[in-house]
C-alpha cells in the first residue's frame, strides 16, 4: 500500500505543478514510513520539503497555501499528533469555504498513518476518525487496499475540499488477518494488490463491496475490512462485506441497500467505542432500515481505554470479538 | 545537583518560600495615571539599518521605539518616509472615514441593528498607514481591528455594513459574526474568530508566493494578547525557517479585553524582541505615529520583496475605546489612561503635521469629518434596505447548507429540506426575503 501512496503522490505532482508535499521528515528522507521517498529528488525542494515539528504550523501554512492557489498535501507523521493542529483543521481549513462564502478554499489533503497493530503504544496507534467525521466541511478517507489507496488519494488531492486521508499503517506492507500468530500474505500475493499504472481515481463517497452475501451486512473500513473478511471466511458466514472507504461523505445508498437485503448488520472499527463512528452508522441503519432488521445492530470496536502497548493484541478487535458478535446477530 | 540553599537545616527551613507572580496592571479604575515609566525616545533618533541586513542588526530597534513625528509636528530622522502631501491627506481621509464608520456602527449596535461591533479608535495608523506601505495586491491576513485596511483599499462601505448587518446583501451570506469581513478582490483574507490562526496562514501564503516565484508578499496582524497562542509561535518558526516574505504585525494596544499586556508576557520584554529568538528582523514602532508606522512597514516590505526575510513589527499603541460593544473598560482600567497616553492620538498627530506643513487646516478637517459622516450615513441607509440583523431580510434557508463542501452531500440535502419544511410550519405566511 505504501508504494501505491507514493505512486499517487508522484503522479499527481507530475501532473499538477501546484501540488506541494510537506511534513516532518518527508523531504530528503522520504518520510518515516517512506511514503514520500524519492519525491524531493524528482520534484525539487520547493515542492517537497521538511517542516518544523509544529502540526499547527503545518496545517496553518497549508491553509494559507490553499488560499494562494496551491494544493498542499501535508503529512502528519502519526494521526496521534494531529491534535496540536486540530484548531487549524477544524476552525480554519474545514470552515474557510463556508465562512468566506466560497471566496477562499483550503484544498488540502492531510495524509496521516493511523490505527494500531505495530506496537506503537498510546501515541502511535490511535484512530481519531470520528473526531473528523463530526466536523462540518472535512472529508475523511480511509483506504483498505493498495488499489484503493492510490485511487482514493488521487481523488482526495483533486478534491477542492480539505480531506483527511488516514492510512492504516498496520496494512502498509501487507493485509492483516487479525491474528498475530498467523503469517500474513504479502500484498504482492493478495488479490487486491493490483495497482494499475497511470491515473485513475475512486470517487469519494462510494463504498466497495468486498464480497456479496445474504446472511448479514458487515460495515468496515481500513484494517478491519481484512479482519472481518477473514473471520467471516473462517466461520463460513455468507456475509456481504462493505468497505466504506470514506466515512464523510458516506455511501448511505450502499449501506441501505445491503442491510435491507440481508436484514442484519455488524459494524467493525478499531477506534474506541463510545461516540465512535460505529454509533453513527448504527443510528443510520436504525433510522433507515429498522423494519428490515431481523436482529439488533452490533458494534465491534476497540475498548474505551487509551491504546495500550504490550496488550494491544487484546485491545484490537480481532476474530474472537467479531466472531461473538456474528454469533449473536445470527442467533437473534 | 543544585541543592536548596540551606537544605541541611531540615524541611521547611529553606526560605524564602517560592512565590507565584500574577501580573497586575499599574492602574485600576480610580487610580491617577502617570506614564513616566514609558520611555518615549526622541523622534528621529533611531538608526535605520539596511533593509536586507542580518536580523540581528535590528536588535536595538526591538527595544527602542521608532518615531518620526516629533512634538513639533515635524518629521525627523532617517525613518522619515518623505510622503507627499497628497498621500498624507489620503491617509488622513482614511482615518476620518474609519472613525466615522466606527461611530456609526457602534451606534447601530446600540440601536439593535446588529449584535456586535469593534472599534479601532487610537489604532488607525497601525492598519491604514501600515497597509498604505504595501502594494494593493499584497495579501492581508487580518485580525478583527483592521477595518481601516479595507477602507483604505476602497472596499465599499455598503458591503462592510451588509456584512455587519448579516442582511441579504451580505456577501458572506450571514454566516460570520459582524466585522469578520472577507474580500478576495481586495486581497483581504477571511477573518477568523479564533485568535492568531491567521498568522501561520499568512506565512503559508507567503511561502506559496515564494514557491511560485511571485512578487507578492503577505502581512498579518495580531493583537499582543494573542501572541501567547501557539499559532503565533508556529508562524514565527515557519517564517524564519523558510525565510518567508511575510510581515508579522503585532498590535500592542496594552489590553486584551480586561487583561493587560503583562499576561502575554509583556512585563519582562517587548513584543518586538520576540523576533530575536526566532532570527526574525524586529522593529518596535510608535503605533500612534502614522509616518513611523508607514516607514517601518515599508522597510519590512522592501526586505521581504528583496528575499531579505520576514519582519516582526510591534506597534506600540493604546486601545482608546472598549474592546467591543460588549465591553466596558471602566470596570478594569483607569479612565485617565486614555487621556494620559504619552504617544497621543494618530489622527491628531497626522492632522497637526499636515497643518505644520501648510497643507491642511482645521476648517478642512471639520469639513472632511462631516463629509465622511455623511458618506457613512448614506451607505448605512442604503445597506439597511437589505435588512438589519434578525429582521427577515436574510439569505434563503438553503444557503445555510451551501459551501460546507463544494457539492451538497446527501445528508446536508436532507437537512436543508428539513429546514425549509420547518420554516413552512413556523411561518405559514412566509418570511420576507426567504
Ligand atoms: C482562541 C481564542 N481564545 C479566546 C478568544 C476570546 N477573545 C476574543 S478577543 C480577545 C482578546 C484579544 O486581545 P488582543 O490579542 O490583545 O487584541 P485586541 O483585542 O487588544 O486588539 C479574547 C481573549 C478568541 N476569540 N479566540
Amino acid at each position: 500500500m505504501i508504494e501505491a501512496i507514493n505512486e499517487a503522490l508522484d503522479l499527481k505532482m507530475t501532473e499538477d505543478p501546484d501540488i506541494v508535499v510537506m511534513g516532518e521528515d518527508v523531504g530528503y528522507f522520504g518520510g518515516v514510513f517512506r511514503a514520500t521517498a524519492g519525491l524531493q529528488e524528482k520534484h525539487g525542494k520547493n515542492r517537497v520539503f521538511d517542516t518544523p515539528i509544529s502540526e499547527c504550523g503545518i496545517i496553518g501554512a497549508a491553509v494559507g497555501m490553499g488560499a494562494y492557489g496551491l494544493r498542499p498535501v501535508p503529512e502528519i507523521q502519526f494521526a496521534d499528533y494531529i491534535y496540536p493542529g486540530l484548531d487549524q483543521l477544524i476552525s480554519e481549513a474545514a470552515r474557510l469555504r463556508y465562512r468566506s462564502a466560497g471566496e477562499y478554499i483550503a484544498p488540502m489533503t492531510v495524509r496521516s498513518p493511523f490505527g494500531g497493530g505495530i506496537f506503537g503504544g498510546q501515541t502511535h496507534s490511535q484512530s481519531p476518525e470520528a473526531l473528523f467525521a463530526h466536523v462540518a466541511g472535512l472529508k475523511t478517507v480511509i483506504p483498505a487496499t493498495p488499489y484503493d489507496a492510490k485511487g482514493l488519494l488521487i481523488a482526495a488531492i483533486e478534491d477542492n475540499d480539505p480531506v483527511i486521508f488516514f492510512e492504516p499503517k498496520r496494512i502498509y506492507n501487507a493485509p492483516f488477518t487479525g491474528y498475530y500468530d498467523k503469517p500474513v500474505e504479502p500484498w504482492k500475493k493478495h488479490r487486491d494488490s493490483i495497482v494499475p499504472e497511470g491515473h485513475y481515481s475512486i470517487p469519494l463517497g462510494k463504498a466497495r463491496i468486498v464480497q456479496e452475501g445474504e446472511a448479514m451486512t458487515v460495515l468496515a473500513y481500513g484494517t478491519m475490512v481484512h479482519v472481518a473478511e477473514a473471520v467471516c471466511r473462517e466461520k463460513g458466514i455468507d456475509a456481504e462485506i462493505l468497505d466504506l472507504r470514506t466515512i464523510v461523505p458516506l455511501d448511505i445508498e450502499a449501506i441501505e441497500a445491503s442491510v435491507k437485503k440481508t436484514g442484519r448488520c455488524l459494524i467493525v472499527h478499531e477506534a474506541t467505542r463510545t461516540a465512535g463512528f460505529g454509533a453513527e452508522l448504527s443510528a443510520l441503519v436504525m433510522e433507515r432500515c429498522f423494519f428490515h432488521l431481523e436482529a439488533p445492530v452490533e458494534r465491534v470496536t476497540g475498548f474505551d481505554t487509551p491504546y495500550p502497548h504490550s496488550l494491544e493484541w487484546a485491545y484490537f478487535p480481532g476474530p474472537v470479538r467479531i466472531g461473538e458478535a456474528i454469533d449473536k446477530i445470527m442467533k437473534a | 545537583m543544585a541543592n536548596r540553599p540551606d537544605e541541611a537545616a531540615g524541611k521547611g527551613a529553606n526560605k524564602p518560600a517560592l512565590e507565584l507572580h500574577v501580573p497586575e496592571p499599574t492602574y485600576r479604575p480610580g487610580d491617577p495615571v502617570d506614564f513616566a515609566h514609558i520611555h518615549v525616545p526622541e523622534a528621529g533618533a533611531q538608526a535605520r539599518p539596511d533593509e536586507v541586513c542580518d536580523a540581528i542588526e535590528t536588535s536595538s530597534l526591538c527595544y527602542d521605539l521608532v518615531r518620526v513625528l516629533g512634538d513639533d509636528n515635524k518629521a525627523h530622522g532617517p525613518w522619515d518616509p518623505k510622503l507627499d502631501p497628497d498621500t498624507l491627506r489620503t491617509m488622513l481621509h482614511s482615518f476620518a472615514m474609519v472613525h466615522a464608520f466606527d461611530e456609526r456602527m457602534f451606534r447601530g449596535q446600540r440601536q439593535g441593528k446588529t449584535s456586535f461591533y469593534m472599534k479601532c479608535t487610537g489604532e488607525e495608523a497601525t492598519s491604514i498607514s501600515a497597509a498604505m506601505a504595501l502594494a494593493s495586491d499584497d495579501m492581508i491576513f487580518p485580525s478583527y481591528r483592521q477595518q481601516g485596511i479595507l477602507i483604505s483599499r476602497g472596499y465599499p462601505l455598503i458591503e462592510m455594513i451588509n456584512q455587519i448587518y448579516s442582511n441579504k446583501g451580505d456577501k458572506l451570506k450571514g454566516r460570520q459574526l459582524p466585522i469578520m469581513y472577507s474580500s478576495r478582490e481586495h486581497s483581504f483574507f477571511s477573518i477568523s474568530g479564533n485568535l492568531a490562526t491567521q498568522t501561520p496562514q499568512a506565512v503559508g501564503w507567503a511561502m506559496a508566493s515564494a514557491i511560485k516565484g511571485d512578487s507578492r508578499i503577505a502581512a498579518t496582524w495580531v493583537g499582543e494578547g494573542s501572541t501567547a497562542e501557539g499559532d503565533f509561535h508556529a508562524a514565527c518558526t515557519f517564517a524564519t525557517v523558510y525565510n518567508a516574505p511575510v510581515i508579522l504585525n503585532v498590535i500592542n494596544n496594552q489590553w486584551a479585553i480586561s487583561s493587560f499586556s503583562g499576561f502575554a508576557g509583556g512585563e519582562r520584554t517587548t513584543f518586538a524582541a520576540r523576533a530575536l529568538g526566532y532570527g526574525l528582523a524586529g522593529i518596535r514602532v510608535d503605533g500612534n505615529d502614522p509616518l513611523a508606522v508607514y516607514a517601518a512597514e515599508r522597510w519590512a516590505a522592501n526586505r521581504a520583496r528583496a528575499n531579505g526575510g520576514p519582519t516582526l513589527i510591534e506597534h506600540f499603541t493604546y486601545r482608546a475605546e472598549g474592546h467591543s460593544t460588549s465591553d466596558d473598560p471602566s470596570g478594569y482600567r483607569s479612565a485617565q489612561e486614555r487621556e494620559e497616553w504619552p504617544l497621543g492620538d494618530p489622527v491628531t498627530r497626522l492632522k497637526n503635521h499636515l497643518i505644520e506643513l501648510g497643507e491642511w487646516d482645521e476648517e478642512r478637517q471639520v469639513a472632511m469629518d462631516l463629509a465622511c459622516a455623511e458618506e457613512v450615513k448614506a451607505a448605512t441607509k442604503e445597506a439597511e434596505k437589505n435588512g438589519i440583523l434578525g429582521h427577515g431580510l436574510h439569505h434563503p434557508f438553503r444557503t445555510m447548507f451551501e459551501d460546507v463542501f463544494e457539492e451538497l452531500p446527501w445528508h446536508l440535502k436532507e437537512q436543508s429540506e428539513q429546514a425549509i419544511r420547518e420554516r413552512e410550519t413556523k411561518f405559514p405566511e412566509g418570511r420576507p426575503g426567504s
